[in-house]
C-alpha cells in the first residue's frame, strides 16, 4: 500500500496540469493491492501436494507460494503439507506413489529452478496423479526474475486444467474502477488481485469498463466532459480514442466476440437506444427502434444475438435481438426488475442482476431449461463479469457502505471477496485468455 | 443561491485544476454560433409575451444568477423510477424556455440524475429519460433544439451522499446548466 500512496501523492501534484491523465504504458508503480479471501468453499476439494521446487532460492520472489495460493483460492483444491526434503525433490526423480498416498494426497507437483546460459531462469515441473500412479505431464519455462508470478500462474493453470478439465484463469487479468475520494482510477490487475496498475486517472466517474476480445484494449464510459462519452483505451500504448461522443449520452459499450464492432447505447436520436459501430467509430448503425429504454447490450459468444435490458414492457427486463437488429424476444419473466445480462462463454447460461425483496442479487439463468438460481444474497450486487472459462463470476457488491469486488463460482458454491484497504472498488471486468 | 455558488466554486476549482476551462465563474460573453439553417421558430404553445423575462431583472446581474429570479432555480426533482415532470415545476420550465427563446446565443445542458439503487447503466438511461423530459418541455415552450443538450449522469454524481430516502430523493434530479456553467 505504501507504494500506492506515494504514487497517489505524485498524481495529486500532477493534477494542476491535467484533469484526466491517461497513463502512458501502465505504470508499474501504482500498487493498490487487492487482497482475496475465500468466504465459502466447495464440499469436496482435491488434495494436492506441491513440493518445494529445488533451487527456488535462486528466485527473488516466491514461486510455489503463488501456485498454492492460486489453487487454494479457487476453492477446488486443498493443499497438503509437504516436508522439506533434503536434498529437495525434482521433476527428474522417480516418485514413490505409495509414500505420497500415505500423505493423503491425490496429486503431486515436483519441480526445480535453474539458471539458463543467458542468465535467465529455467523452471521445470511435473504433475503426478498419485491415485492412478501416473504422470499427467510437465512443462519447462524460461523466464526472467520479473516473470516469476506470471510463470506461477501458468503452472497453476496447467494443474487446474489437468485435474479439473477446464482451462484455468489464474494467468488472466481483471479491470476495475477504484474511487478514492474525488479520484477515479481504472486499474488492471492479475486475476489474484496482485500487480495492480493504473491505466487512467480521472476527477470524474469511469464506468462500464470492458475488455476487447484480444485483451489489448479496454472500452469504457468517462464523464470527464460533464456527460458520458465512450473511449477505447490501448493498454499497450496508453493512447485513447473517442468511440462515441454524440449529442446526449453515450454509454454501455460491448465488444462483438470477433472484435470487429461494438454495441453502444446512444441518446442522440432521443431515448436510450442500441447502435453498433466499428472500433474506429465509423459505420454507425441503429439496432433498436423503441420508445423505451434499451441499454446494457451484450453479445452472445457466437456473435448471433444481442442481449439487453429494456423497460418496453413496463419495468426493466432482459430481451434479445439478432445482432444486426430485428424483433425482440423476452428472456426474463420472474420479478419486476431484471438487468445487466451477461452470457456465459459457452453460451448456455445468462448471469444478470435481479431485484429481490428490496436487494439486488446475482442470478444465473439456464437458457435451455429456463431455470434460475440466485448465486448471491447481497443487498447491492451489480456488474457481473464471467471469467473466460465460465466457472467464476466477478461482480461488484457493497460491504459496510463501501464498494468491494466479489467472485462466486458459477455453481454458487465458492465465494471470494477481493478487498481494497481504502476506497471503493467497482465496475469489474474479467479479461480474456492470454495468447 | 448556494447551489449556484457551489457550481461557480466548483467551476472555478476545475478551471484552476484543469487548466483547460476558461474561468466559468461569470457568464461569458456569448459565443456567436449561429446555425443559418435553423431559422428561429415561434414558440409552440408558449404563452405570454416572449420578450419579457419572468421576475424582476436587476441591472448588471444576469437573471439566471439573480436569486430573486425564478431563472436561478435550476433543479427539477422526480419520484422513484419516474421521469414525468410534476406540475409544480411548470413555471420554472416556462421561464427557462422563454429565456432560451429570447437569447438564441445561450445554450443549456440538462443533466439527469438518479439515486444509487440498481444498475449503473440502467440508471444512466433513466437519468436520460429525466433529462429528455425537461428538454422536450423546453422545446415545446420555445427553446430551440440546437440550444439544449440533454445528458445523463446516472447515479455517478450524487449530490447527497447518504443512503436514506432523503438522500435518494435529492439525487433524483435534473440540473439545468447554462453555457459557462459546464
Amino acid at each position: 500500500m505504501t507504494a500506492f500512496f506515494n504514487f497517489a501523492r505524485a498524481w495529486r501534484s500532477l493534477y494542476g496540469f491535467a484533469l484526466v491523465c491517461a497513463v502512458l504504458c501502465l505504470n508499474p508503480g501504482a500498487q493498490a493491492q487487492l487482497t482475496i479471501e475465500i468466504t465459502g468453499g466447495g464440499a469436496s476439494r482435491i488434495p494436492v501436494a506441491i513440493a518445494p521446487f529445488a533451487g527456488s532460492g535462486l528466485l527473488p520472489q516466491a514461486l510455489v507460494g503463488v501456485i498454492r495460493a492460486d489453487l487454494e483460492r479457487s476453492g477446488l483444491f486443498r493443499m497438503v503439507e509437504t516436508p522439506n526434503f533434503d536434498p529437495p525433490l525434482t521433476e527428474a526423480q522417480n516418485v514413490s506413489y505409495a509414500e505420497w498416498k500415505s500423505r493423503l494426497t491425490d496429486a503431486l507437483v515436483v519441480g526445480s529452478v535453474g539458471t539458463a546460459a543467458d542468465g535467465r531462469f529455467e523452471v521445470r515441473f511435473r504433475l503426478h496423479d498419485v491415485v492412478k500412479q501416473t504422470q499427467l505431464g510437465g512443462v519447462a519455462y524460461t523466464m526472467t526474475a520479473a516473470q516469476t508470478r506470471t510463470t506461477a500462474h501458468h503452472i497453476a493453470d496447467y494443474i487446474y486444467e489437468k485435474l479439473i478439465g477446464d482451462r484455468g484463469v489464474f494467468s488472466t487479468r481483471i479491470a476495475y474502477v477504484v474511487k478514492q475520494g474525488p479520484r477515479f482510477e481504472l486499474q488492471i490487475a492479475d486475476a489474484d488481485g496482485a500487480g495492480a496498475q493504473t491505466a487512467l486517472v480521472s476527477k470524474e466517474p469511469i464506468i462500464s469498463a470492458t475488455w476487447s476480445p484480444d485483451g489489448t484494449r479496454i472500452a469504457y464510459v468517462s464523464f470527464e466532459n460533464k456527460k458520458p462519452v465512450i473511449y477505447i483505451h490501448s493498454l499497450l500504448t496508453g493512447n485513447r480514442t473517442v468511440l462515441a461522443n454524440y449529442k446526449g449520452s453515450n454509454s454501455a459499450p460491448a465488444w462483438a466476440p470477433d472484435g470487429s464492432r461494438l454495441a453502444v447505447v446512444l441518446s442522440r436520436d432521443g431515448g436510450s437506444q442500441i447502435f453498433s459501430v466499428k472500433p474506429d467509430g465509423s459505420d454507425l448503425q441503429r439496432l433498436t427502434t423503441s420508445s423505451a429504454i434499451d441499454t446494457e447490450p451484450f453479445y452472445s459468444p457466437d456473435g448471433q444475438f444481442l442481449y439487453f435490458t429494456s423497460d418496453r414492457g413496463g419495468g426493466p427486463q432482459i430481451y434479445r435481438i439478432p445482432a444486426t437488429g430485428g424483433d425482440a424476444q423476452r428472456i426474463t419473466f420472474e420479478g419486476s426488475y431484471n438487468v445487466t445480462p451477461r452470457v456465459s462463454p459457452d453460451g448456455k447460461s445468462l448471469a444478470y442482476i435481479a431485484r429481490r425483496g428490496g436487494g439486488f442479487q446475482l442470478m444465473l439463468l439456464d437458457l435451455a431449461s429456463k431455470q434460475t438460481q440466485a448465486l448471491t444474497d447481497g443487498n447491492a450486487d451489480e456488474s457481473p463479469s464471467f471469467a473466460p472459462n465460465g466457472k467464476i463470476i466477478l461482480y461488484a457488491t457493497e460491504i459496510g457502505g463501501r464498494g468491494h469486488l466479489s467472485a462466486v463460482s458459477s455453481d454458487g458454491r465458492v465465494h471470494q471477496r477481493l478487498s481494497l484497504q481504502t476506497g471503493d472498488a467497482r465496475e469489474p471486468s474479467w479479461g480474456p485468455y492470454g495468447k | 443561491m448556494r447551489k449556484i455558488l457551489t457550481i461557480a466554486i466548483l467551476g472555478g476549482m476545475l478551471a484552476l485544476l484543469g487548466g483547460c476551462h476558461s474561468a466559468p465563474v461569470k457568464p461569458e460573453t456569448p459565443v456567436e454560433n449561429r446555425d443559418l439553417n435553423a431559422a428561429p421558430k415561434p414558440a409552440d404553445g408558449a404563452t405570454g409575451n416572449p420578450t419579457t423575462e419572468s421576475g424582476p431583472e436587476q441591472k448588471g446581474l444576469d437573471p439566471i444568477n439573480d436569486p430573486k429570479n425564478i431563472l436561478s432555480k435550476r433543479s427539477i426533482y422526480f419520484d422513484y423510477d419516474k421521469f414525468d415532470i410534476q406540475d409544480k415545476y411548470k413555471p420554472l420550465i416556462e421561464s427557462h424556455a422563454k429565456h432560451l427563446a429570447n437569447h438564441p446565443e445561450r445554450k443549456m445542458l440538462i443533466q439527469g440524475n438518479c439515486d444509487e439503487r440498481g444498475s449503473r447503466e440502467y440508471n444512466l438511461a433513466l437519468g436520460q429519460k429525466r433529462a429528455d423530459a425537461a428538454k422536450k418541455a423546453l422545446l415545446l415552450l420555445g427553446a430551440r433544439d440546437a440550444q439544449v443538450e440533454a445528458v445523463s449522469l446516472g447515479e455517478e454524481k450524487p449530490r447527497a451522499l447518504g443512503k436514506d430516502e432523503a438522500a435518494y430523493a435529492e439525487n433524483r434530479r435534473d440540473d439545468l446548466l447554462y453555457n459557462g456553467e459546464f
